[in-house]
């Protein structure tokens, strides 16, 4: 379980989380949706220590992350950043390698090369192994950093807008992944994700933020009510279910009217 | 593979610099080239390793140490101490001891501002080398002042100490820089796995697991010293981290430093040395050795700074 506590990240004047306390327990897929300036990457990197907070704490399983160090938090939690851009090139499977730093500390032992190789099968680019990732789209480089985080082998998986730059079929092909990990692999996946149906379709909880606070949080029939996302998204919509799925309508009139 | 080759036109270059024409008075002539052989040797393993850490921690591969106004500091401090003691004092002292005091106050200090310019919470390339650049020329002003400033045997003894150059190491330094530099290596040595991750970017290396704030504090102590030590030896050399860097990375073909650093150093130890030789016997002392390097390092320079602006 990861909690946050009164936690509170300010730049200058502006504050961009506030006072925030949300609980996101073990297991299942939990979506963080909210509209733009929310606060909710931000919220993504307080909880995984890439940003201090200004007040405020953070516990994974009832410890304080501060007082892990980061080394150990490493193997407990993985987060995959909205942009990865690096001044080195890098082979597919190198990248995907780092993924073992925390265990291996750059001395890949066999068990390490397993580990990426299961990751890469798991992703389906095993294929890809020996290209350089700034020579690959951006459907597959998504999948290989996934890969990367996955071989980090940590029970919480934080990832901030994963579909972002994916075409629809890739976008739908990687929440699948991340159900799948969830489900098979017992993982806990956090993730930051715009396109409400897709938080639909594949999250068990639903964390909604407005200005920096939470504005709903629940399971997920709780939260997708026609009231609550209407109110978070200050917009008309309307909720469907067909086929067993909602879908969440939000492009106004139709033109068939 | 690659290195190996390298190492072995190293070798070559320093036999044949070492051996070729040494004239009559052989035992002469070679204990004069084996010094100058071994403060080419400890500039350019400096000036090599110390660029591509920087590198590595800054996260590109355009702006060098000296680049940034490191080696400016290191003359600054010089200055400032012979401005403050006085030549007497600082002509008696054991150069040495001089030596130790000013890399001293060299690391404390480059360290921290340093980390307050590189440390910043957005980190702007274009902020950092312009930050950089201004600085450097502060630095130098403030240098030029204070030994305009300075009393002309003061001056004298300082200019005595700042104009080293490819050609006149200073060679009572050597000992010390070589023990120097070895202890910073030991330490770069032992975190160039920490270094490949760096090379990922802070977010990643945290994510990781690195504790990032002392790894780049580590780094950057490295590269005070070394930087110190290549400046103390032959003053400040602008381009050449630059030229060696980039072709030890075309040379590496890989990301892990364990190959890189020792290809630069491998690659500037050959630079240095072959073109040492070239300038003595080809072109009889007419140039000066910092003035070609310096000029492919500028071209290198500028035909990456126009490539990445396409």
């Amino acid at each position: 379980m990861i909690e946050t506590r009164a936690l509170t990240k300010r730049y200058g004047e502006a504050v961009v989380v506030d006072n925030v306390s949300v609980g996101i327990p073990r297991g299942g897929v939990t979506s963080i949706i909210g509209p733009n300036g929310a606060g909710k990457s931000t919220l993504l990197s307080l909880i995984s220590r890439l940003t201090p907070p200004t007040s405020g704490a953070v516990t994974i399983d009832g410890t304080n992350i501060a007082s892990i160090p980061s080394r150990h938090l490493a193997k407990l939690l993985s987060i995959l950043r909205q942009d990865n851009h690096f001044s080195v090139r890098l082979t597919v499977s190198d990248l995907v390698a780092f993924g073992r730093y925390p265990y291996s500390r750059g001395h890949l032992t066999p068990e390490d090369h397993q580990h990426v190789d299961k990751a890469l099968a798991y992703l389906g680019i095993t294929g890809l192994k020996a290209r350089y990732v700034d020579e690959l789209s951006g459907g597959q480089r998504q999948r290989v950093f996934l890969a990367m985080v996955l071989c980090q082998d940590t029970d919480y998986l934080l990832l901030d807008e994963p579909l972002n730059s994916l075409d629809i079929k890739h976008a739908a092909i990687t929440m699948q992944l991340l159900r799948r990990a969830a489900d098979e692999l017992d993982k806990t996946i956090v993730t930051v994700l715009h396109d409400i149906n897709f938080a639909a379709a594949h999250s068990d909880r639903v964390i909604g933020m407005k200005d920096g606070r939470i504005f709903c949080d629940g399971r997920l029939d709780d939260v997708f009510t026609t009231d609550c996302l209407s109110n978070l998204f200050e917009m008309e919509m309307s909720i469907q279910v067909w086929q067993k799925q909602t879908i969440i309508n939000y492009f106004g009139p139709s033109r068939r009217d | 593979m690659v290195l190996i080759f390298l190492a072995a036109l190293a070798s070559g270059s320093t036999l044949a610099f070492l051996t070729i024409d040494l004239g009559q008075n052989w035992s002469y002539a070679l204990g004069l080239r084996t010094q100058k052989l071994a403060g080419l040797l400890l500039v350019a393993y400096a000036i090599a390793t110390s660029t591509v850490v920087f590198q590595t921690i800054t996260e590109n591969r355009i702006l060098t140490p000296s680049i940034l106004g490191f080696d400016a500091f290191y003359i600054l401090i010089q200055t400032i101490l012979a401005f403050g003691f006085g030549h007497l004092s600082l002509s008696r002292m054991n150069p040495q001891i001089l030596f130790l005091l000013q890399t001293g106050i060299m690391v404390g200090a480059s360290v921290s501002i340093y980390r307050w310019m590189l440390g910043g919470r957005k980190r702007d390339l274009q902020f950092v080398a312009l930050a950089g650049l201004m600085f450097g020329i502060l630095l130098r002003s403030v240098s030029n002042f204070l030994q305009r400033v300075i009393d002309p045997g003061e001056f004298a003894v300082l200019q005595d100490r700042m104009f080293a150059s490819f050609n006149l190491v200073h060679a009572d330094l050597l000992g010390i820089s070589a023990i120097l530099i070895g202890l910073a290596s030991l330490i770069g040595w032992r975190m160039r796995r920490d270094l490949d991750v760096l090379a990922l970017g802070r977010e990643t290396a945290i994510s990781l697991g690195l504790d990032y704030s002392r790894s780049v504090r580590v780094a950057l102590f490295v590269v005070s010293v070394l930087v110190s030590v290549s400046t103390a030896l032959v003053g400040p050399v602008t381009f050449f981290g630059l030229l060696v860097a980039h072709l030890a990375y075309r040379v590496a073909g890989t990301h892990r430093h364990a190959f890189i650093l020792p290809a630069a150093v491998f690659i500037a130890s050959i630079t240095l040395i072959a073109g040492q030789f070239m300038l003595e016997r080809l072109f009889a002392f007419t140039t000066s050795l910092s003035i070609v390097i310096e000029f492919f390092g500028g071209m290198v320079f500028l035909f990456l700074i126009t490539r990445r602006a396409t």
